[in-house]
């Protein structure tokens, strides 16, 4: 007899060697998931190397994710479910589970070659260690090579379908329709039907094993969360980013152009682009991160939409060129998908550390817009948002990404096409007067846009300071001055056309005000309403606009006793917040590749309340 | 070439047309007026609009040429035109794309875009002028100076062996591969001309005197009194002849090139040139050595390589159009959507 208990929220994390498949796996429940209704959130965790040292610690590769039947803004915190391919597996992930939870273990990845690579010197699956867990040991290994025993491909070939069978028997457990992901394989797996076949009989023969195994008496259900109606999808971080600036190139007018040099986790991007080449775009590796910054350049001089995309070593790169787009005053896009640094940094493991660079790191006085994306699906919304600001304010913009947002997934309520704004583009055809000035500007201080081909507006920009108005060459003070002003004017006019800084979660006025940018969103969304629910005055504002800040950011905060900071860093935007409204901000700092969790932010919030 | 083609909408133009309001700001006697003259007389014989022309220049003396056309132009950052240029053409393929560079800007610090762009071949017009110098920083050795040049940077004499422009150019693939010099203005204009008639990266190498920092470091190939010594100017299908009074001639033994009197060798058994032949391209390219050595190889100027290869921006755009038959115009509800949705009541 199988009892079905009902759950309003659960935390799994698959966890394997590289080459398991834990991604795919995890990447596919994700789908199903979604699919099913829960609202949800997740966080791919892997190893830089494609594949690391078999059996090894810095080889193991996971997949988290969080879903439950209400409002979901995190991977979790800790998990109820570990599923571990190996002893490795088991190890690095058995601190963030909680007492009581679940370990699914594949009894073949604890030989004794596995045990000793984990560095266990007797099998924690034998010793009583995991007493205060409820284990299930699983020959995985043993019991996909006999559901395929019939299947004409090789061992090695059928053991990589393991991950299959880990899948379907996760979704018995979870009283799941495995049906996405046959439709899934079917497409994938057309041209090859041995490996289709491996494929879907290791993912029916794990659900069967579930069911008929007296072993596995209690299934899992989390039902459909209340989310507010419309049409879902799941949407990851890049795919989101790729598709905001394909929208906003229809939405211009304008022909893409996207030059970008491979670099984690920004690479996504351009993989997404380059199969959408029937929306007027065109994608472009780049022989460095230099050619492709500049790239991008000449095709918006040339009257498209540039957009370079790109890490912080890139970011780095691709400094000297941002300052010459400063100077040309075009409009250009840079994603930056952050990863921990410095230099190569910890590749795969996200942190919020470019924020200076973006805001500083350029020679000379070189202001750029910066906004950031906080969840996957917003990275549509802030692509979309630094193209328009692009177009209409003529300069190059930044924005802010991670890997955690870049690779995390979660249900998105999209947009219909129709719903999204027109962008202004305001190319000029013919000289106002005799002569073309390419520097004249609007009350805004938007300079004039003049693209080859339109006769009568040639003219020469540069690199070197340019004379107001008439954009020739000039060396004098006090034009330097002037221009170096109206640079930076011109940037803080952006505040007029964006909107004021709303509260996310808790009252206008209070104790603390929790203020946050880019993928720390969930962890203190949570954090602050599991506060509010408990009784304490904190709120959240979490920051898209970052240069130029929202108008009202200063008296927003000005309602709060205290004003908290917390960041993947060592502290960066408290600085700028400290330097331009003069807060005595207090930070909060994590710097170890991971996301902050929410009891972080809560103990930190109660700490600061105690004071 | 005197002639003056009519031009698509401005009727005819004339060199003065081509001249911007801006004071030129080289060096009195620099080689690089010239190579601006012959630039202002050869473009209104291209057939090409003025608002179709874009110069586009990195840094260094050199890299202030687009401020003297009055044509489209951008003076950009040091290494990088190539580049601009590539997004540029790749967009907007219709435009006449010219580069200005000197031998530090695009063999220094921008190699890595010259080699790429003509791996590529986009359909532009690279112009380096090469006066083995670095001037506007003035006065460092560059990666085209000899070895032992004594120069600010190098007082007791340059160790960097130097490159072979023609030589590397070839080796990355360049599909239009020619040697002019400043101080023979017919002969510079032709070759500007050609480059602009090559659709593909033509590189055109053009010696420079920089009479301030490197003066005469070319006048064993400029100068009158010794010029037809040491140069031999390539015309397509005429033999290797050269000498002042053009009485040595060179010819093939297998690979090996060899010199000829041709007092004791007929001009048929000379080498003669074809542009199209990538392998005799090489070797001319090696004739590269010290004018000054006793028994050296004249100095080719003239083309040395040309060769049809499809060019980056229509292959670019060949995609996009095969994309557009085989998918459609791409409707941005379906690509929002994805292929899986659900629906909250």
């Amino acid at each position: 007899m199988k009892v079905t208990e009902e759950k309003d929220n659960v935390v799994i994390k698959f966890a394997g060697d590289s080459g398991d498949g834990m991604q795919l796996v995890g990447s596919q429940f994700t789908n199903n998931t979604a699919l099913f209704g829960n609202d949800l959130g997740t966080f791919p965790d892997f190893p830089a190397e494609i594949r690391a040292p078999q059996g090894t610690l810095p080889g193991v590769s996971g997949f988290q994710i969080h879903f439950g039947n209400a409002e979901i803004y995190t991977p979790g915190d800790t998990y109820d479910v570990l599923v571990a391919m190996n002893s490795a597996a088991l190890k690095a992930n058995l601190d963030n589970l909680r007492k009581g939870g679940i370990i699914i273990a594949n009894t073949s990845g604890f030989d004794s070659k596995n045990l000793r690579l984990a560095g266990y010197e007797e099998s924690p699956l034998e010793d009583g260690q995991l007493q205060d867990y409820e284990l299930y040991r699983i020959d995985v290994t043993k019991i996909t090579r006999e559901a395929l025993k019939e299947n004409g491909l090789g061992m090695r070939d059928k053991d990589r379908s393991k991950n299959m069978f880990v899948l379907g028997f996760i979704y018995w457990l979870f009283d799941r329709d495995p049906q996405n992901t046959l439709n899934f394989l079917e497409r994938k797996f057309s041209k090859l039907p041995d490996v289709l076949d491996a494929n879907v009989k290791a993912l029916k023969a794990g659900y069967n094993f579930g069911n008929i195994t007296e072993a596995f008496s209690v299934k899992y259900r989390v039902k459909p969360a209340k989310m507010p109606a419309g049409t879902y999808r799941s949407i990851n971080g890049n795919p989101a980013m790729a598709m905001g600036i394909i929208s906003a190139g229809v939405k211009s007018g304008l022909q893409v152009f996207y030059g970008t040099y491979p670099i984690t986790p920004a690479s996504d991007i351009l993989h997404e682009l380059a199969r959408h080449k029937n929306y007027n775009i065109k994608t472009y590796q780049a022989e460095d991160e230099i050619a492709a910054v500049c790239a991008a350049i000449g095709a918006s001089y040339g009257g498209n939409i540039g957009v370079t995309g790109t890490s912080g070593p890139g970011l780095a790169l691709k400094s000297e060129a941002m300052g010459l787009a400063v100077m040309l005053e075009l409009p250009l896009v840079v994603l930056d998908i952050q990863r921990a640094g410095p230099s190569t940094g910890l590749p795969t493991k996200t942190e919020q550390a470019d924020l200076l660079q973006a805001f500083y790191g350029r020679n000379g006085e070189c202001p750029m817009p910066i906004i950031a994306a906080s969840t996957p699906s917003s990275c549509f919304e802030v692509a979309f948002e630094a193209v328009r600001i692009a177009l209409e304010h003529m300069t190059p913009v930044l924005v802010l990404s991670d890997g955690y947002i870049a690779n995390g997934a979660e249900p998105w309520k999209f947009p219909k096409a129709d719903e999204l704004a027109e962008i202004k583009v305001n190319i000029q055809t013919k000289p106002n007067d005799d002569k073309f000035m390419p520097y004249q500007r609007d009350e805004r201080l938007v300079r004039n846009w003049a693209v080859p081909g339109h006769s009568g507006l040639e003219h020469r920009i540069g690199g070197l300071e340019k004379e107001d108005v008439t954009g020739n060459v000039s060396y004098d003070p006090e034009n330097h001055e002037k221009m170096v002003k109206i640079r930076e004017q011109k940037v803080e006019n952006i505040a007029n056309y964006i909107p004021d800084q709303e509260i996310e979660i808790g009252p206008e006025k209070g104790d603390v005000l929790v203020l946050g940018w880019g993928s720390t969103f969930g962890g203190i969304k949570s954090a602050v309403k599991e506060l509010n629910d408990a009784g304490y005055k904190v709120s959240h504002a979490h920051l898209r606009y970052i240069k130029p800040f929202p108008k009202n950011l200063g008296e927003l905060m000005g309602n709060f006793k205290k004003v908290l900071v917390p960041e993947i860093n060592n502290g960066q935007l408290i600085r700028i917040i400290r330097d331009k409204y003069l807060v005595p901000a207090v930070a909060f700092n994590k710097i170890k590749g991971v996301p902050i969790t929410k009891k972080e932010i809560t103990d930190e919030v109660k700490k600061l309340i105690e004071e | 070439m005197a002639e003056v083609i009519e031009n698509k909408q401005n009727g005819v133009l004339t060199a003065k047309e081509f001249v911007s309001g801006q004071e030129v700001r080289w060096c009195p006697g620099c080689g690089d007026y010239s190579i601006l003259k012959q630039m202002q007389s050869v473009l209104p014989q291209l057939g090409v609009s003025k608002e179709d022309i874009v110069f586009i220049s990195g840094i260094g003396c050199s890299s202030r040429f687009p401020y003297y056309l009055d044509t489209f132009g951008m003076h950009s950052i040091h290494g990088r035109a190539p580049a601009i240029a590539s997004g540029l053409k790749s967009t907007r393929p219709e435009l006449s794309v010219w580069v200005i560079t000197g031998d530090g800007d695009a063999l220094s610090i921008g190699g890595n875009h010259i080699i790429h762009s003509l791996r590529r071949n986009f359909d532009i017009n690279v112009l380096m002028f090469n006066n083995e110098i670095y001037g506007l920083t003035k006065g460092q050795y560059s990666p085209t100076s000899p070895v032992k040049k004594v120069t600010k940077s190098t007082p007791f004499g340059s160790l960097d062996h130097p490159f072979n422009p023609l030589a590397l150019v070839l080796g990355a693939d360049g599909t239009f591969v020619a040697r002019a010099m400043d101080r023979d203005p017919k002969h510079l204009q032709q070759m500007i001309l050609r480059a602009h008639q090559h659709k593909g990266t033509s590189f055109l190498e053009v010696y420079q005197n920089c009479n301030i920092f490197n003066d005469g470091a070319f006048f064993s190939f400029t100068e009158k009194d010794v010029k037809k010594k040491h140069t031999l100017f390539l015309e397509e299908g005429q033999p290797l002849v050269f000498g002042e009074n053009e009485e040595k001639g060179v010819k093939l033994d297998g690979f090996t090139p060899v010199i000829v009197d041709l007092d004791s060798t007929s001009k048929n058994e000379l080498w003669i040139h074809d542009e199209k032949d990538y392998i005799k391209s090489t070797i001319l390219s090696r004739f590269f050595e010290d004018p000054s050595v006793e028994g050296n190889f004249p100095r080719p100027f003239g083309v040395f390589y040309v060769k049809e290869r499809n060019t980056y921006e229509d292959e670019i755009c060949n995609q996009v159009e095969q994309m557009l038959t085989v998918k459609g115009k791409g409707d941005l509800d379906k690509l929002i959507a994805g292929n899986e949705t659900w629906v909250i009541e």
